[in-house]
């Protein structure tokens, strides 16, 4: 162990991979824009489903991951995003627009719920965003013209199928494009260090002075919004909501959590990774009925005791590979080996770790 | 006098919410494990009433003889044998073990027995009314179910302080360390006392289900929230508080529904919102530490 200082190491933000990663990006959205032009659209139907999929396991992991605050009531979201389509829709304004200003609405209503949801730490937090979900629901049903407790479907919509699948095709694939975005600038900023300390020990980074409460309410109303704008994209592509209980189901929270677990907590491309699989399964396995839910619940629980750091720490832990580089290293400057060099006698003993 | 009955029957509620709250507080105060899937373990401990009830044809009452042992029982090896490798791994992992517990119990009874109301009866007891005064009436079932949790709280309290291996579980929910550095086998302590929560949460979930007349795969979700409202109503760590949480909530609940037959769920977690914001710490201080 040597004393780092300046003269002797670097911290190499990965600016190089940074950069390539940008370029990869752009071309790979600027692909996947193209694709219902060569895809059929059932094909492509199938890949919105993948993208908000992967929305909701990044926000959640957002949270949970990297925050350290276990929502198991991201469902009110959901269901907020998917009846603020029928609110701002009733308006006057598309249905498109409708989702973009209902996730601006939903992030006021998150900020408003975080002075609630942040009383309780924890196993509470988890079971009290719990109830704040079932709250949610039981005040959106009393809600005559947004259906009751019956479901509505979108009225005001454009009447072609294929222009519709496009426009919920494109913005779906925009949404994922700006949560992916956002997460990778938010945890290479300082607010993402600053996380991280939180959830490691949230005293101690509060003694570091770190504004605790402000950072965590920022990553609820982003996770909340994230999981609006996945709840519009839903309603969007069954044209409609079929039941409130439906749309506010604590199974999405079970997907989240699934996907997250699987592909490991805490990693930028862990959830994308469970998002995949899970979206792989849900193609193959859902016929079974809820037989599936049972085994995803028996899955989550064999890979959160066995593999807790889920699959693609698994990965990276036998080949180097990162895909978002969000890390700092610390890399020894050439011709600066300080151990040839004559140290001060008054040198700090440096401390291990 | 709609008010005063509405007011009665919200306190007799409380004794419900309050044993369900009771399993709980228990995993909680001792083991640091929210179980999310406490409601589900209610259901499961209706369900085998029920279907002793239905198949077997064997009285509730000795029913219960046989539901809590056996869930006392599988709590005991969820505890050992998930809940203490998760508690190891870190705090998220428990949490998420009893989170895919709380997914598979209800969707596993949906497909073994459908989405049908098992029912429980209970003969005539459910019809059986005391009346006080005029427009006043108590119900001989919602008065046992009280009856039973205060008797359940006493216990608890009385096992916590006077037993061996209760002053174990609250030792091991301060210090775990230093109870095993003097020899006790904290893991046994800990499956104990999880034993104790589910064996708890399998009588409260009978008494549910007597309540509602039968049992639903569903009823878990609403159970655990329940449960949970009371145990932070009543404010963290108090067996009695728990016990004044639930009455809280009950009589929030009956008090709404003589407004509105659709308020009383809204009505009683919005009463749960308005103490976690202006009274997180409960409405009774906690005196015992569990």
């Amino acid at each position: 162990m040597q004393l780092l200082s300046a003269d002797t190491v670097r911290v190499d933000r990965l600016r190089t991979r940074m950069i390539t990663m940008q370029v990869a990006g752009a071309v790979a959205v600027l692909l996947l824009a193209f694709a219902p032009y060569v895809f059929e659209p059932a094909v492509t139907s199938q890949w919105i489903k993948l993208f908000y999929l992967i929305t909701l396991a990044t926000t959640w992991n957002l949270l949970a991951g990297y925050a350290g605050m276990v929502s198991v009531g991201q469902q009110a979201y959901i269901g907020l995003g998917a009846y603020g389509i029928f609110v701002f829709n009733d308006l006057g304004m598309d249905p498109y627009s409708s989702a973009l200003i209902a996730s601006i609405a939903i992030g006021v209503i998150a900020f408003g719920l975080s002075f609630v949801a942040f009383r309780l730490r924890g196993g509470y937090f988890a079971i009290g965003t719990w109830v704040i979900a079932e709250v949610v629901r039981q005040v959106v049903i009393r809600f005559d013209s947004l259906g009751a407790g019956r479901g509505r479907s979108i009225v005001d919509y454009t009447a072609d199928p294929i222009l519709r699948n496009l426009f919920t095709y494109w913005l779906a694939l925009g949404i994922l494009a700006a949560t992916l975005i956002s997460t990778l600038f938010l945890l290479r900023s300082r607010m993402g260090v600053a996380l991280q300390s939180i959830r490691d020990d949230e005293v101690a980074a509060r003694a570091l002075g770190i504004h605790v409460g402000r950072t965590k309410r920022i990553v609820f109303v982003v996770a909340g919004m994230g999981a609006g704008l996945a709840g519009s994209i839903i309603c969007l592509q069954a044209i409609g909501v079929q039941s409130p209980s439906q749309i506010f189901s604590v199974s999405f929270s079970a997907f989240m959590v699934f996907m997250v677990l699987i592909g490991g907590i805490g990693t930028i491309e862990g959830p994308i990774v469970g998002a995949v699989i899970y979206w792989v399964m849900d193609i193959y396995f859902s016929q079974l009925g809820l037989w599936y839910l049972v085994v995803l619940g028996v899955l989550a629980i064999a890979v959160t005791l066995f593999l807790p750091n889920g699959l693609w720490c698994a990965l990276t832990s036998r080949f180097d590979i990162s895909v978002f580089p969000v890390g700092h290293r610390v890399i020894p400057l050439p011709g600066a080996d300080s151990s040839a060099r004559p140290r001060p006698a008054e040198a700090p003993v440096p401390v291990k770790d | 006098m709609v008010v005063v009955n509405a007011l009665v029957q919200g306190i007799l509620l409380g004794g419900v919410f309050a044993m369900a709250a009771l399993g709980l507080s228990i995993a909680f105060g001792v083991l640091r494990v929210v179980n999310l899937a406490h409601g589900e373990i209610m259901t499961v401990g209706a369900y085998i009433a029920a279907i002793g009830l239905s198949r077997l044809g064997i009285s509730v009452w000795i029913s219960l003889i046989l539901v809590v042992p056996v869930l006392g029982f599988a709590g005991y090896w969820v505890q050992r044998l998930l809940l203490q490798r998760a508690l190891r791994i870190g705090e998220l992992a428990p949490l998420l073990v009893t989170f895919g517990l709380a997914i598979i119990i209800p969707n596993a009874l949906i497909e073994l027995f459908t989405t049908n109301k098992q029912t429980i009866p209970t003969g005539d007891l459910a019809v059986r009314s005391i009346t006080i005064v005029e427009g006043v009436s108590i119900g001989v079932l919602p008065l046992l179910t009280m009856i039973v949790a205060v008797l359940l709280i006493a216990g608890t309290q009385l096992y916590l302080t006077r037993t061996r291996t209760g002053r174990y579980m609250r030792a091991a929910a301060d210090d775990s360390e230093t109870l095993r550095l003097m020899g006790v086998d904290h893991r046994r302590v800990y499956a104990l006392a999880m034993g104790l929560a589910f064996g708890i949460a399998a009588l409260a979930g009978v008494f549910f289900g007597m309540r509602q007349g039968g049992v639903t795969p569903f009823d878990g979700h609403l159970a655990v929230l329940f449960a949970f409202e009371a145990v932070i109503i009543g404010g963290l760590g108090s067996l009695w508080g728990t016990l004044a949480g639930g009455v809280v909530l009950g009589v929030a609940q009956t008090l709404a529904g003589v407004i509105s037959p659709e308020l009383p769920l809204l009505v009683g977690n919005l009463v749960f919102l308005a103490v976690l914001m202006f009274r997180p710490t409960g409405i009774v201080r906690s005196k015992v530490a569990v």
